[in-house]
């Protein structure tokens, strides 16, 4: 519900060709725009990491306040954590931790003024993905290992 | 809000079709949005299919066959065919590009056109402009100076001094970049977008420009500048290959610079 009128709004009455008012189409977006380019597809991907991330927050306060209400609950906790839907949440916290905070750094980047050219952009984008992946990969080995 | 579905009104239905003649010899479809404000419909996707062996090597060449030789009724903005006037924006193939400078050839399978993304369509493919042209004005896009210049030469730039207009000046304001902003779809009532954007740093760069402080006040504000997230489709887009992101972010360090 937004309270303030969009300042578009008048662009949108339009004119028969007999003179009485018609209502104009917008034009489609997200309908025929290519999303899966680096520039947006890599942007998008930033936010929806950022809000998964907020929501792995929540998840270690649980595991917290589990583990100061005493044995009980911190057995259930650890017992989540620990199960196969567990593992994959947590999984997935790890690589988008791990996206969230390359891509910041690419945003770092160009907040100081750096490679904003399109090969750049392209190059970055690249390291941030395979970045993602191998760094992911390395979190759970050395849990794995540690774990073992 | 954004609003990633398109309203009522404006979800896209199929059209007709017109098919090749039958001696054509190499076929390309062509399917391009249509909405007439006469006759009361939503808009639709009509589909054309060109002989390309009579045909120019453009994207802007096909239109101007279906428009002369097909159907006359279709509707779209062109002038200058070579990529100065900025005219033909429109997207095509999932990017907004100058139809004069889009080949034919680059596109695989056939080729979607539709009008300039998320703007108030007045016919087919002509997009109406006036926020745009508004948010421009309010940007002055012209040279403020305090001093009257020389009377007996121009104001003289030093090299180094011109050299910083340089992929600013090249704009020709088609507004592909604007309109390829995820950023502007949703906030465009009051982020002024990149090509806007552009305009205003090409200003503030000028060193015959005295204002440089006031036009930084205008832009310091939540929405005018600061929606843009760095995206990166407005450089992705431009046809002319310039770089609206890195204007921008000119402008953020700026704004930065002069606080400390």
């Amino acid at each position: 519900m937004s309270s303030m009128q969009d300042s578009r709004e008048p662009t949108f009455i339009g004119k028969r060709t007999d003179g009485t008012m018609i209502r104009r189409p917008l034009s489609p977006h997200l309908q025929v725009y290519d999303m899966l380019q680096m520039s947006s597809a890599l942007s998008i991907s930033h936010r929806i990491t950022g809000v998964a991330w907020s929501a792995g927050l929540l998840l270690m306060v649980w595991w917290l306040v589990a583990a100061a209400a005493g044995p009980g609950p911190f057995a259930t906790a650890t017992w989540f954590l620990g199960s196969w839907l567990g593992l994959l949440i947590l999984f997935g916290m790890s690589a988008a931790a791990w996206f969230h905070t390359l891509n910041g750094i690419r945003h770092l980047v160009w907040d100081a003024g750096h490679g904003f050219a399109i090969p750049d952009m392209y190059r970055s984008g690249r390291a941030v993905l395979i970045g993602t992946a191998a760094l992911t990969v390395v979190t759970w080995l050395v849990v794995i290992i540690a774990w073992g | 809000m954004a609003e990633f579905n398109l309203p009522k009104n404006s979800v896209v239905g199929t059209g007709k079709t017109f098919p090749a003649p039958t001696d054509a010899t190499k076929v390309k479809s062509f399917r391009i949005y249509r909405w007439d404000p006469d006759d009361g419909e939503n808009p639709r996707t009509d589909t054309y299919d060109i002989d390309l062996d009579k045909c120019g090597p453009m994207v802007l060449d096909a239109l101007i066959k279906i428009k002369n030789e097909i159907d006359t009724t279709l509707t779209f903005r062109r002038s200058c065919r070579e990529g100065i006037c900025g005219s033909c924006a429109m997207n095509i193939d999932g990017l907004n590009t100058l139809a004069c400078l889009k080949p034919i050839e680059d596109v695989k399978g056939d080729v979607k056109i539709s009008p300039l993304p998320h703007m108030p369509v007045v016919k087919d493919l002509v997009p109406d402009l006036s926020q745009i042209y508004a948010q421009l004005r309010s940007i002055e896009p012209w040279l403020k100076s305090d001093t009257a210049p020389p009377p007996d030469h121009e104001r003289l730039q030093s090299k180094e001094e011109r050299a910083k207009l340089d992929g600013l000046w090249e704009c020709i304001l088609c507004f592909c970049c604007t309109t390829s902003c995820p950023s502007y779809w949703w906030n465009g009532d009051r982020y002024l977008g990149p090509a806007v954007l552009l305009q205003a740093y090409r200003w503030i760069a000028d060193s015959r420009d005295d204002h440089t402080g006031e036009r930084l006040d205008n832009l310091e504000d939540p929405f005018r500048l600061y929606r843009c997230h760095t995206i990166m489709n407005c450089a992705r887009t431009c046809p002319k290959g310039l770089n609206p992101a890195q204007a921008i972010g000119q402008i953020k360090q700026m704004m930065v610079e002069r606080q400390v």
